[in-house]
């Protein structure tokens, strides 16, 4: 018996959502007492695999290991070069098959989640998204707690099916769990002992009609997902004029703006600014957050954020119940000024002690 | 183009989460609903489609007899015609979701719908699944969480977020498409929209529930470290405090904490990073371009 584990690569390193999601594997499998197996997915395809591409692939393995998969497999066919879920979805049926997995288990990516949506249509099994936690429970169930609204609402489930397919909400997850077993000297720990194995699916026309290819186009700036430091902004900043100041803030703070949906739907800033269950979720070290009321649907996109510092009118908005600290006060005064405390420091004028 | 738009009625939410006394649902007495944000801009995508190359919306929900509501909101932002799947107010799992609608696909006549949009994923439930399970039914293929979006004769070109650029993939039609919310800026419904919407027949369909292998036992809401902020004062008047908390939170510029205004027999604080200088380091370009609405067209 196995719990399969599909992981994201980017080249050689295994994606974090996916090394979140990974720890929620592993002790899905110690509790069922099965082994972890993880599956990487080649690019590059069939036996056209470079060396520089089994290269990458042995490190992200190698990492899987350290994180407590007991073996890694790694799935590779001439038809497959690149993403293409169904295909994905296809191999993975193929190998949970194989190895008569009780459970498959991805982060809940775009990509993953696509994939074990796929799974579940292929199989006719149950998919349940967004988990937090999941035990086994007498014969072929599971007691699971997912998330809903985006994390807002936890669900109590029972799942009952011959394999539970199951996608993690990465993000409501600590990362860099301890591995199961680290080694003393720092090496790669059970690198030694880990089976490699490699899989050859077979695929129908079917399985890869739809495949991506990755634009050349590529992020400029800081990204407002991985930004240290946000500077957001609610409905308090009162038009699509008024962000000058928090870009300006945001600038001295080397952190980027985000909005809520009131000003993405008022057309005041684009959609990708958005923060929140539609947008992006953010986890900076500091979320100021100015002129917000704290919808929960604001909230799912922030609450990973490490400190949340309120600038707004209403000592009432919801959003201060989730806040480290508040101005009370309008946005439109109290930036400016921050602003120039701030660059006052800057430039070396110390200010009156 | 004949298109069918998948929409769920949702509870409205606001500052809070509010559950029934049993925990097993939202109490939605106060909330009232609405229709999930991402389905929302699925009905303009496909209203914005036939606006251009003619053809007709058919906007489609499962749900109690009041989501015709939803429906006619949807008619009220252009969509021709409704279709509810009435259920008798209990919640349905994916599975049974989906076979719905492939069957509901099959009755209702001629048109195949050669596109399909649903969102990428319902507000309430987030499922992640309806609109793969009805394209692997209908034998099509399936586009996630599109972002861009476009319809050249049987050729659809699409793109959603990966990794802070973009994935594109094309396929022909028929197809599946499930968008998010950023495709489009929908509209506000015109008056005579909703008074057509208010007049409009929806046609009524009873499809039979299943179970789905997953039962739901209570919902709870997450404890939170329901604090309360600290209130650092009133007004600009608050702003020296305010800098006060932001250099011990170690995100002012480097060089501006050490002021010769601050002691130096002051504690370092712990949340100075002792490497604050490679994310000071990166340019600080905005991301904004100042292009209101969606995120433009797929490149």
């Amino acid at each position: 018996m196995s719990v399969l584990f599909l992981a994201e690569r980017d080249g050689d390193a295994v994606e974090d959502a996916s090394l979140r999601a990974l720890s929620f594997a592993r002790s899905l499998a110690e509790a069922s007492g099965a082994g972890l197996t993880a599956v990487l997915f080649a690019a590059s395809g069939g036996a056209e695999q470079s060396d520089g591409e089994s290269a990458e692939i042995g490190l992200a393995a190698g990492q899987l290991a350290a994180l407590g998969a007991t073996g890694v497999c790694v799935v590779s066919s001439a038809a497959l070069t690149g993403y293409a879920p169904a295909g994905w979805a296809r191999a993975l049926q193929q190998l949970a098959e194989s190895v008569q997995a009780s459970a498959v288990v991805a982060a809940a990516t775009d990509r993953s989640s696509e994939v074990l949506a796929r799974l579940g249509a292929m199989t006719g099994l149950p998919v349940v998204a967004n988990c937090v936690s999941a035990r086994p429970g007498s014969a072929a169930s599971w007691q699971l707690v997912r998330q809903r609204w985006a994390g807002s609402l936890l669900e109590d489930a029972v799942l009952e099916a011959p394999c539970a397919l199951l996608t993690v909400a990465a993000d409501a997850l600590p990362a860099d769990t301890a591995a199961a077993a680290p080694a003393p000297d720092g090496s790669q720990p059970t690198g030694a002992e880990l089976a490699l194995g490699s899989f050859v699916p077979e695929l129908a026309e079917a399985d890869l009609l739809v495949r991506a290819t990755e634009s050349a186009e590529q992020a400029t700036g800081m990204s407002l997902a991985t930004a240290r430091v946000v500077v957001g902004g609610g409905r308090g900043v009162g038009g699509p004029d008024g962000f000058g100041p928090l870009e300006e803030l945001a600038g001295l703070l080397g952190g980027v703006v985000g909005v809520s949906r009131v000003v993405t739907s008022q057309g005041w800033r684009p959609h990708r600014q958005q923060v929140g269950q539609t947008g992006t979720k953010i986890s900076p070290e500091l979320y100021l957050a100015c002129g917000i009321s704290g919808a929960i649907q604001h909230m799912a996109g922030c609450l990973s954020a490490r400190h949340i510092v309120v600038i707004n009118t209403d000592p009432d908005a919801p959003i201060i119940s989730h806040a480290d600290y508040a101005v009370i006060g309008d946005l439109n005064e109290v930036i400016p000024a921050l602003i120039a405390a701030i660059r006052s420091r800057s430039e070396g004028h110390v200010t009156q002690a | 183009m004949d298109i069918l738009v998948c929409v769920k009625r949702v509870p409205m939410v606001g500052g809070k989460m509010v559950l029934t006394a049993d925990g097993a649902d939202v109490d939605t007495r106060l909330s009232g609903f609405t229709v999930s944000p991402h389905e929302e801009c699925a009905v303009e995508e496909a209203v914005q489609i036939t606006e251009r190359d003619g053809g007709s919306v058919t906007v489609l929900t499962l749900g109690p007899p009041e989501s015709a509501d939803q429906l006619r909101d949807m008619l009220a932002l252009g969509a021709h015609r409704g279709v509810l799947l009435e259920t008798d107010g209990r919640e349905w799992g994916p599975i049974a979701t989906a076979a719905a609608i492939v069957q509901a696909v099959g009755e209702l006549g001629t048109t195949s719908f050669p596109l399909i949009f649903l969102g990428n994923e319902a507000a309430d439930t987030g499922g992640y699944q309806v609109g793969v399970r009805v394209a692997h039914a209908l034998g099509r293929p399936c586009l996630t969480g599109i972002k861009r979006l476009q319809v050249s004769g049987d050729v659809l070109r699409a793109g959603r977020d990966y990794r802070g650029a973009q994935e594109v993939f094309e396929v022909g039609l028929p197809a599946v498409v499930t968008v998010k919310e950023g495709i489009n800026l929908p509209r506000y419904p015109s008056l005579p929209g909703r008074l057509r919407a208010k007049r409009a027949e929806i046609t009524v369909l009873e499809p039979q529930w299943q179970a789905d292998g997953l039962r739901k036992e209570r919902l709870r809401v997450p404890e939170t470290s329901a604090q309360r902020a600290q209130i650092l004062g009133n007004g600009a008047a608050a702003v020296p405090e305010l800098v006060r908390v932001l250099d011990e939170l170690g995100v002012l510029p480097s060089g501006a904490h050490s002021s010769a205004a601050q002691p130096p027999a002051a504690q370092p604080s712990a949340a100075q990073p002792s490497a604050a200088q490679p994310s000071a380091a990166q340019p600080s370009a905005p991301l904004a371009d100042a292009r209101p609405g969606g995120d433009g067209p797929a490149a």
